[in-house]
Parts: structure tokens; C-alpha cells; sequence
């Protein structure tokens, strides 16, 4: 019988572990929303960590929404051949892109470019006593640290989806011209015909929620670690972790109350 | 000005170059470690524990962000269908077991996988690196690839296949209960297999096996490469969770791309 309670206690000890996190984020999201009013931002911080996030991401984001694309084109390669059904490539590879693939795939690869760095330097920066360093000279670390990291990667994160729409987009008519032999003219017209402004947008908000999740996420595993090297490597993984599950529990969400 | 730009891609590119050929010899070392067949002074049952830690502690991980996803495509599908005014959802489960079991099922798995596992053996390897455990097994003879990398490998590879096989069956249980509730898809006419084809599950296992390859000599290759102390595991983390998902999408698309024209699109 004592397999039962220990497994039992498992159980218990990992409900309780993600009960405790799943509180430590809410409380650090409720902790940065009033930290916004009055509206008191480090610009400087801010503009590095826009810099930082953003622009050096761009690489990552276009590879990534490039082969997204052609990927959802080459999925629908099988009706193309088959039934000759050229007008519809666009259809399909351009809707999967712009509401689900897109913002999902790059919103992981952000996840675990931007977010993960930020989990790693800020969980240094704990490990090595800098936060209560700050604490020490009056300075809030939320405030000062982890409000304009969650702004830069919301915008950030809005920006890049945007313009991973537009590669996606290319990457789907790249891929359909060399390997379908779809012309240029067939796969923009349905893309036109077929997406609405909706779609776009939709992918957008989307993205709006998956950087607040990283962000939150990525700066609470970061102040929260203990214990050296191993520690932050730990706080690291659990941060992707937990972004990727709440990417997916928010779009879930978002599609079904918004459609 | 010139001149720092062309030297910056000329670093950059020597830099890319000399990791991909470090990767490559960490590959090769992976491979001609199993095919020695030398325990290489692993403990008893390490492959074992290394399943269990990359298997069975992902299976809720994998549950919950496959079943959620799927729940999100089939409604995303059906609500297209009923935007254009199609409403013959007949088709909507044949095509959507066909697409789990040649595309999403595996590459998605792989995409988690990357963030967790890979994203674990890079912080565990990394931080055995900057503590110098690395040094101290080549000391004591033994090939840090052969006690680290090898026996990683070869769970990752059993266990990629295992957590795709489970997470797709979820996908597919999670859109049909979804295309029943939101849009009254009879449950027979949703779980209808009859598109599928052999060579779909082919394709399946060849991405299974080459993601769940990819995945730990990725991050592992990260993981030994870390340097300095915690920032240091930090970066190597970072750089092993967008290094094998990167690999997973691109091993997709050159897979995909490869199957359409052996099959002749007849997929």
C-alpha cells in the first residue's frame, strides 16, 4: 500500500508546486500593473530593452515565419496536384498562418529567444544579490527591472508578428512557386480574396497576450531562483516551460470567445 | 563604416561555420559512441532514468499543450467552413487525422520537446560544464560525449516517438470533442480514418525519429559549450531551446518538401 502514498503524495506536492507558481505570476502581473499608475518608466532601460529585444529577434523571426509559411503551403501541396485546386494554396496556407502558426511559432521562438535570455540575466542578477543590492539603495527592482521588460516584449512581440506575417506570407508564394508551380498572380489573388483584415488582426491581439504570458512568466522564474549556476539553468527551463503552456491556454481562449 | 560591416560578416559567418562544424563532430561522436557499444562509464540504468526524465516528466506538459491545440485548429477549421457557408463538416476529421499524422502531431510534439527537454539537458550539461564535472570525466578518461550525449540520444529517440504517438491521439480525441460541442460533428463521422495510408505513418516516424535525434545533440552541444558561471548556463539554455526548435522546423520543412516529391504530391 505505501505505493499508493506515495504516489498520492506526488500528486499532492505537484499541485501545491504549481498552485504556488501559478500564484507568484498573478501576483508579479497584479505587481506591474500598479507599478504602471502613475505611469513612471526608466526610458532609458526601456529603450535598450526595446533595442534589445526587438531588432536583434528580427533574424530568428523572419527564418522561422519563412519555413512556417512554406511549410502550411507544402501541407496543402497534396489538393494542389490532386485536384488542380491552385486557388484555394492561398486560402489555406494563408489563413493558418495569419491566425494560428504564425503568432504560435513565433511567439515560441521569442519565448525562447527573448524570454529565456531574460530568465537568464535576470536570474543572474538575482544569484548574485543585485536585486537586493537596488532594494538596498530604495529602488524598487519591479519598477525598475521588470516593468520595462514587460512593455518592451509586449510591443516587441506585436511588431515581430507583424512583420512575420508579411515573410510567412512571402515564404507561402516562394514555396508554391518553386515547388507547386503556382504562379505569383494566382496566390495573391487568394490571398486577397479569401483573408480578411479580420484574420490579420486576430493573429495580432493574440500576440498582444503571448507577451504579456512571456513576459510575466520569464521575469517571475528570473526573480524567483535560488542557488548558483544549477539554479539559473532550472529557472530557465521552467520559464519556457511555463510560456509555452500559457501561449497555448491563451489561444486557446482568445479563439474561442473571439473567434 | 565599410569596413566594420563587412568584417562583422565575415566574423559572424567564420563563427556560424565553426560551430556547424562542432555540432557536426558532436553528432558523429554521439553516433560512433553508440556504434562502439562502450558503456563509457555510465552508471547502471542511466539510459533508463534519462527516459523517464525526458519521457514520462513531459507526458502532462505534452497532454495539456497538444490537447489545447488541437481543441483551437478544429474550431479554427469548422469556423471557416462555416464563414464560407460550407456546412458539410464530413470532411473536416479525415483531413485533420491526416494532417496530425503527417505534420502537426510530430513537428508539434518536437516544438515542446525543444522547450522542455531541450531546454533541461542544455541547463544540466551546462551547469556540469562551468563546475568543471566535464573536465573532471575527461580526466578520469572517459568522453563526456559518450557518458552524457549518448545515453540522452537514444532515450530521446524512443521516447520522441512515444510522446508523438500520445500527443497526437490527444489532438485528435480534443478537435473531435470540440467539432461535436461547437458545431454538432457526429463523433463517427469525425474519427473516420479512412484517408489514411501507410506511407502517412511512414512519414510520421522518419520526423518522430529525426526530431527526437536533432533535439539532445542540439542542446547538449549548447550545454558543452557554456562557459564562465551562471550567466553562462543561462546563455547556453537560451541558445539550446532556439537552436532545436529552429532545427525541428527546419528538418520539417526539408522532410515535407522531400516526402511531396517521392510521392509525386500524391501524399
Amino acid at each position: 500500500m505505501t505505493w499508493i502514498g506515495t504516489w498520492l503524495r506526488n500528486i499532492g506536492a505537484g499541485a501545491l508546486r504549481v498552485a504556488d507558481e501559478v500564484g507568484g505570476i498573478l501576483l508579479l502581473t497584479w505587481m506591474v500593473l500598479r507599478a504602471l499608475i502613475p505611469p513612471k518608466i526608466d526610458w532609458r532601460e526601456l529603450v535598450k530593452n526595446l533595442y534589445k529585444m526587438g531588432n536583434r529577434s528580427v533574424p530568428i523571426v523572419v527564418l522561422t515565419a519563412f519555413f512556417a509559411g512554406g511549410l502550411m503551403t507544402l501541407q496543402t501541396g497534396p489538393f494542389v496536384k490532386k485536384f488542380g485546386a491552385q486557388a484555394l494554396a492561398g486560402w489555406g496556407a494563408g489563413y493558418a498562418v495569419l491566425r494560428e502558426i504564425g503568432p504560435i511559432l513565433i511567439a515560441l521562438m521569442f519565448s525562447g529567444r527573448v524570454g529565456a535570455n531574460n530568465t537568464a540575466e535576470l536570474s543572474t542578477m538575482t544569484v548574485t544579490e543585485q536585486l537586493d543590492g537596488l532594494r538596498a539603495l530604495a529602488i524598487d527592482p519591479v519598477r525598475f527591472l521588470v516593468v520595462p521588460r514587460v512593455i518592451s516584449m509586449i510591443v516587441m512581440l506585436v511588431a515581430l508578428t507583424v512583420i512575420g506575417d508579411l515573410v510567412a506570407l512571402t515564404g507561402a508564394s516562394i514555396v508554391g512557386r518553386a515547388m507547386l508551380d503556382i504562379e505569383w498572380a494566382t496566390m495573391f489573388h487568394s490571398f486577397a480574396d479569401n483573408l480578411k483584415p479580420y484574420d490579420f488582426l486576430h493573429g495580432v491581439y493574440k500576440s498582444i497576450a503571448f507577451g504579456g504570458a512571456i513576459a510575466v512568466t520569464s521575469c517571475y522564474f528570473g526573480v524567483t531562483v535560488r542557488g548558483g549556476a544549477v539554479g539559473v539553468g532550472k529557472a530557465v527551463n521552467a520559464a519556457v516551460v511555463a510560456a509555452a503552456v500559457s501561449i497555448m491556454l491563451l489561444d486557446f481562449f482568445l479563439t474561442y470567445t473571439t473567434g | 563604416m565599410m569596413k566594420k560591416l563587412i568584417t562583422g560578416i565575415g566574423a559572424g559567418l567564420v563563427d556560424a561555420s565553426r560551430s556547424a562544424v562542432e555540432l557536426w563532430l558532436v553528432y558523429v561522436g554521439t553516433i560512433a559512441g553508440i556504434v562502439r557499444g562502450r558503456r563509457g562509464g555510465r552508471p547502471k540504468g542511466e539510459i533508463m532514468r534519462q527516459m523517464y526524465a525526458i519521457g514520462n516528466r513531459s507526458l502532462i506538459f505534452i497532454v495539456v499543450t497538444l490537447g489545447f491545440i488541437g481543441m483551437v485548429m478544429t474550431y479554427e477549421a469548422c469556423l471557416q467552413l462555416q464563414r464560407v457557408g460550407i456546412a458539410d463538416y464530413s470532411q473536416v476529421g479525415m483531413q485533420y487525422i491526416k494532417l496530425i499524422v503527417t505534420d502537426f502531431g510530430p513537428t508539434l510534439t518536437a516544438m515542446m520537446l525543444a522547450t522542455r527537454v531541450g531546454a533541461g539537458i542544455a541547463a544540466e550539461i551546462g551547469s556540469m560544464k562551468v563546475t568543471e564535472q566535464v573536465d573532471a570525466l575527461r580526466m578520469s578518461g572517459v568522453l563526456p560525449i559518450d557518458y552524457l550525449i549518448v545515453p540522452r540520444f537514444l532515450a530521446s529517440l524512443v521516447m520522441t516517438l512515444v510522446l508523438t504517438t500520445i500527443g497526437g491521439s490527444v489532438m485528435y480525441a480534443a478537435g473531435g470533442l470540440t467539432a461535436q460541442y461547437s458545431f454538432g460533428v457526429n463523433p463517427s463521422l469525425f474519427f473516420d480514418l479512412h484517408l489514411l495510408r501507410s506511407r502517412h505513418l511512414i512519414l510520421m516516424l522518419v520526423k518522430a525519429v529525426s526530431y527526437g535525434a536533432a533535439i539532445p545533440v542540439v542542446a547538449g552541444f549548447c550545454g558543452l559549450r557554456a562557459r564562465g558561471s551562471s550567466e553562462g548556463v543561462g546563455w547556453a539554455t537560451t541558445a539550446a531551446v532556439i537552436g532545436s526548435s529552429f532545427a525541428v522546423i527546419v528538418l520539417d520543412f526539408v522532410i515535407s518538401a522531400a516526402a511531396l516529391f517521392v510521392t509525386g504530391g500524391d501524399l
